[in-house]
Formats: structure tokens, sequence, C-alpha cells
């Protein structure tokens, strides 16, 4: 898994709510059998239209917005478990989504998958909304570390909550299994006792 | 201390607690299907990591499958080679494989209960938000993505964070004709998609308590659609009952054993949820959905309400529907009764009582999709293909099928489907279909008339 610490990048707002996994990969492209290449069919029947060409009114094919951080509405990521959701979003090349409310399958998938969710107050969403319709450019800075996020033309900054433990994971780029297999003798004994 | 249910399953599965951290739980039943493990396989033997507990898995082979000549090879190259790839997987890690052609194969949430594979107060999971079907037996049961799947794979384990707690108790008489799917599609009306994030639900009350096994896997399968991870419902002499004598279910005096600890299981009086919430059974009816998600829903005879806001326009612009309107009299060309919210025998019992003597209006295609060929089976044992046959209906063979439209089963761009199952999402049922979820006996009634109609008044 990539490393996560600090990121300074413009972002791309989809102010849409209950954004959910079929959205944003449909099932028609869930037949692959390795991790690659989901970005491609990113938010597929938003951005493009049946016949192939782009829907060039949906946020991702507007060339004024571009950016590893993704801002999007309420209840994000709900649905489908389907990890191929954070596969897409990491292989489009989003590091980062920002949204006030996320499901909970999506956030787990995410993390294990070195894409940070951020969740702020819907308030602190909005103002992130209005600063990027102000100036599609601006900076956004998320600094894992100290666990804040910042509008760096406004200095307005928001901090948000992360497990130390999955922080310590993205911060090292280390995922779960060797921690699990780490703990296998206290499994052994959990599997005796219980048995 | 008193505790929940939930409390008493998940704290007799923790191998261990990290400072700071998530909590090691064991996990007693995996289940896999084609779609969320090749990936998983993949990582592992990449890593050069055994899988550290066959046994203790059971894989199927359901969303990718036809609903047609199952006995050909799979036409579509991509589907044909995830279901190879499971088969490769299961047979080189010694994994049980309930596949395409065999007896038990079926969706997975179908063939876990019937086969008393799922049991009280076990952990399971699966690579599938449905997962929480299972909580109907009093079960910790969850979906989970597929690096979570290679965890299990590795260490029979997850590392997780204890959910809060939620209890939704619903009480009084059911009007006729409310089924289980009517009162879970109430109750995510009334709460909304994202009121059970970050927890899990229990249902209680006495409608619960006086509903089948079938009826709580219903109920409990739709916990997603409100975000909780999972739902539960306490173990009680009908789950006792529907255990005994299924063919992986303990015998003897070991079942015996069994039922004495799972007597232990439900919430204890005045244990403490972190949330509650409480309903009036007579206040539910028959319901309808008119938007992209389970939230949206109404009673079938209620009006689509007045909102204004961005996401709800946007969501009603897909479904063509406009606000205030009613729903009853909408024609309908395309039916699907299926999936693992509703497909088991009881369902097409309900659907066939409905349509006993009655044609198939002309204008619609539908779809009747077994969750599994025991459930296949029991539906010609019973007659009831023959009463479908008769009114111009044909049953497929079981499989995921029109609920995620992976396969053949497609709904056409712009058309409605009246569906059995558990999704509304945009596109979910094939590219520009809109879907209307409802209960077997809603869908049943579509299928005869052609169009919506207002259930409530034919029962009266």
């Amino acid at each position: 898994m990539d490393k996560f610490t600090k990121l300074t990048s413009s972002a791309i707002p989809l102010s849409i709510e209950n954004v959910d996994t079929d959205q944003i990969i449909p099932a028609r492209f869930l037949k692959a059998t390795s991790r690659d290449g989901f970005g491609e069919n990113l938010f597929r029947d938003w951005r493009f239209h049946k016949d192939g060409n782009p829907n060039q009114d949906f946020i991702l094919n507007d060339t004024t917005y571009k950016g590893s951080i993704l801002v999007a509405g309420d209840n994000f990521g709900c649905g489908s478990s389907r990890e191929h959701a954070a596969w897409a979003i990491n292989d489009y090349g989003f590091k980062v989504v920002i949204s006030s409310f996320f499901a909970d399958i999506f956030k787990g998938n995410a993390l294990n998958n070195g894409v940070l969710p951020i969740q702020v107050t819907p308030e602190y969403l909005q103002k992130l909304f209005n600063e990027i319709e102000k100036d599609a450019n601006t900076q956004i800075e998320v600094d894992l570390e100290a666990q804040k996020v910042t509008i760096l033309a406004t200095s307005s900054s928001s901090t948000f909550e992360i497990n130390p433990y999955k922080k310590t994971c993205l911060i090292n780029g280390y995922d779960d299994i060797d921690f699990l297999i780490s703990n296998k003798s206290a499994i052994e004994e959990f599997e005796k006792e219980k048995i | 201390m008193k505790k929940t249910l939930f409390d008493k399953v998940w704290d007799a599965h923790v191998v261990k607690e990290i400072q700071d951290g998530p909590q090691i739980l064991y996990i007693d039943k995996h289940l896999i299907h084609e779609v969320t493990s090749p990936q998983a396989f993949g990582q592992l033997e990449q890593r050069d990591i055994p899988i550290f507990r066959p046994e203790q898995i059971i894989a199927t082979a359901d969303h990718n499958t036809p609903t047609k000549d199952q006995h050909l090879p799979i036409k579509d190259a991509l589907s044909r080679n995830q279901l190879e790839q499971l088969t490769k997987n299961c047979e080189k890690n010694n994994i049980t494989l309930y596949g395409l052609g065999h007896k038990y194969n079926g969706i997975v949430h179908v063939i876990a209960p019937e086969l008393g594979i799922t049991q009280p107060g076990m952990t399971m999971v699966c690579g599938d938000s449905h997962t929480s079907t299972h909580g109907a037996f009093g079960t910790i049961a969850f979906g989970i993505g597929t690096s979570q799947v290679a965890q299990v794979f590795a260490s029979q384990c997850l590392l997780l964070q204890k959910p809060k707690s939620l209890r939704v108790s619903v009480n009084g008489q059911l009007k006729s004709g409310v089924l289980p799917k009517d009162v879970i599609l109430y109750i995510i009306a009334k709460l909304g998609t994202n009121a059970g994030t970050g927890y899990f639900c229990e249902y209680a009350g006495n409608v619960f308590e006086e509903m089948s096994m079938e009826g709580r896997m219903t109920v409990c399968n739709m916990s997603i659609e409100m975000g909780a991870r999972g739902g539960m419902i306490a173990p009680d002499e009908t789950t006792f009952e529907y255990i005994k004598g299924k063919d992986f279910a303990p015998t003897g005096a070991e079942f015996d054993k069994k039922v004495a600890y799972w007597k232990t299981l439900p919430t204890d009086e005045g244990a403490v949820f972190d949330k509650e919430y409480h309903f009036d059974a007579a206040d539910i009816e028959p319901m309808i959905t008119y938007g992209t998600n389970p939230g949206m829903g109404i009673k079938i005879s209620e009006n689509i309400p007045e909102e204004n806001n961005a996401s709800f326009e946007k969501s009603l612009a897909y479904m063509n529907f406009e606000k205030g309107q009613s729903l009853i009299d909408k024609e309908i060309n395309y039916v699907f009764i299926g999936s693992c919210t509703n497909s088991r025998i009881e369902d097409f019992r309900i659907a066939a009582n409905y349509i006993k003597g009655k044609k198939k209006a002309n204008n619609v295609t539908a779809w009747f999709v077994p969750g599994s060929q025991l459930v296949a089976q029991q539906i010609v044992e019973e007659g009831l293909k023959n009463i479908f046959e008769e009114a111009g209906f044909k049953l497929r063979q079981p499989g995921c099928s029109a609920c995620l439209a992976m396969n053949d089963d497609k709904i056409p761009e712009g058309e409605y489907c009246v569906s059995t199952s558990n999704r509304n999402f945009e596109g979910r049922q094939g590219q520009g279909a809109r879907t209307i979820l409802a209960s077997p006996l809603v869908a049943a009634a579509t299928a005869i008339e052609g169009k919506i109609i207002d259930i409530t008044k034919q029962l009266n």
C-alpha cells in the first residue's frame, strides 16, 4: 500500500448526496479478476453517454476542475461492499475523498487502499464547495499527521478524526494482513479455548 | 453488566484488543462468491500466504451466473473466466464450492441458511453487503471488502472497531397484505439511508417475534440500506425449529447443547442501546419506492413527497416522476421476483397464491428467479411452478439475476421494473433502468395487472 502523509492539491467538487458504489463503479465492470484498470470506468454512467461519448455536463469531464482530492456530498459510498469502488477512485488518481458523511464499508475499503476518507462538518463541506466554485484552482492541504484539512487561500481549516491504528497504517503504508498474521498464536489459542 | 444480543456474540469472538485501536475479531464462517474473491486469492498467492482455515469457508457462484441454460457453457467470456477462477481457487485451496449445477448452488445468502450453515451466535462475513441477512438467526453477519476477504483468508480474523448499538422496535398488529419487505421498506423510509451507519441494529418487538425465519431474513437483509453494517433478531423457538434437520445443522445431543447456548443470547432485560426507535405496526402499509435510493419509499396509496433539494430532484428526473405524483395505475412492463431479499419459498408461495387462476398482463415481461436449487425444487414439488406456467410465467434458474444485472437479465433503458430486490440505485438493473422496490405480493399484482395497483383495496 502507498504511504500517505501530506497532500496539497486542487479538488473536484461532486455535490451530489448519497453517491452509491453502483454509481462509482457499475456492476457490469466487476468481472475482472485483478485490481487494475478500474479508474477507466469510474462513474461510468455519469461520465459517459450510452453511446460512449463523454457527458460534458458531468464534473469529471469539465477540464476546469483537476486534482487528486474529490469533494463529495453527504453519505458518500453507500450501498454495495464492492472494493472495486475504492480501487476505481484510487486508480483514477484520487488520494483523498472529503464528505460530510461516509458509508462504513466504503470508508474501510478506502483506508485499506491508501485512499484517505475525510469527514468534515456539513458547514465546512459547504465552505469547500463555495471556495472551489469561486476558484477552481483553490489549493487544499491535507495533513494526516496533524489530522487537519486547510483551504490555503483563506487559511480556513478543519480537523478530522481517524483511528490511531489506521493512521499509523497509512503513514507507513502497512496493511492489516501482516498485523493479523503476527497475531497467529493468539488466534490459535482462541480457537483452542473456543472448542 | 446487562448485555445486548450483539454484545454477547461480539464479546465471545474477541481474540485480542489493541490499545487505542481496533479489536481482533474471530470469524466462524466465511462465505465467498466469484466477484469479490479473485483479487483476495491473488493477493495471498502473490505474497505466498496460505489460507489459514479453508474448512471454514463456503463458496458459491451466484452474481454472474445465467438464469437460463445453466448446463451450457457461459457465453460471456468475462463471466465464464470469473467462475473458472473461483473453481480453480477453491480446488487449489481445498475450499468447498457449490458451483453452477451443484444441488446446493444458489445465492450465497439463501443457501447458507437453508443448509443450516448459518447458526445463532456465530460471526459470519462475506464480500457482499447483504451478508446482514444471516443476522435473522442472531448471528453477527456483515459485508466486507476484498482486502478484508484476504485478511480472513490469512487469519480467520478481522481488525474492527466495535460498532455502536441501535434497536428498532415494531409492535402491534400488521395489516393484511403487509409483508416483512414492507416493514423494512417502511423503517428505511422513516429513518433514511444513513441512520444506521456506524451501528449494528437489533430488530425487536412482537412483529419480528411473530415473523417466520424467511421474513426475518428479508428484514435483516436490508439493514445495510439504512447504513447499518448488520441487523440481528434474537434467536427463539422459530429459529431452532428452522435449523433443526437442515443438512449441516448439528444433530442429537449436540443440537440440544447448541440450543441451550442459543437461548442465552437474547438481549438482557434493561440492556442499554446507543440509539432506539419505535414504530407502530398498524401504521405500516404495502410500500413502494419512487426514487433512486431505498429510503425514497412511500405507502403504495401515498403520493411522492414534495422536497426541494438538488439530489431529490435529480433522483425524480432519473425516474421520470414528478413531485406529488401517485404511482397507482402507472404502467409497468417489467417485474422481477428474486434476489437475496425475496427469493425464498415463502416469497413464491405469496406470489403463487395471488396469481392462481389469473393471467399475466400482456405488456409484462416477468422474471421469477428462485434463490437456490433447493428453492427451485420446492417450487416444483409444491405445484407452484404449474400455477406460474398456467398464468403465463416462466420460472428461471437460481442466481442474483436482475438484482444487479451482472448476467443477461437486464431491464432495458428507460423501462420501469417492479422488483422484490433491495436496491433502486440508478442503473442497478441495467443502464438507464428504473427500479421500484416492493414486496412479492405487490410485484405479483403488478405482473397480473400490467400496472401498479393499490393492493390494499383488493385485500379489503
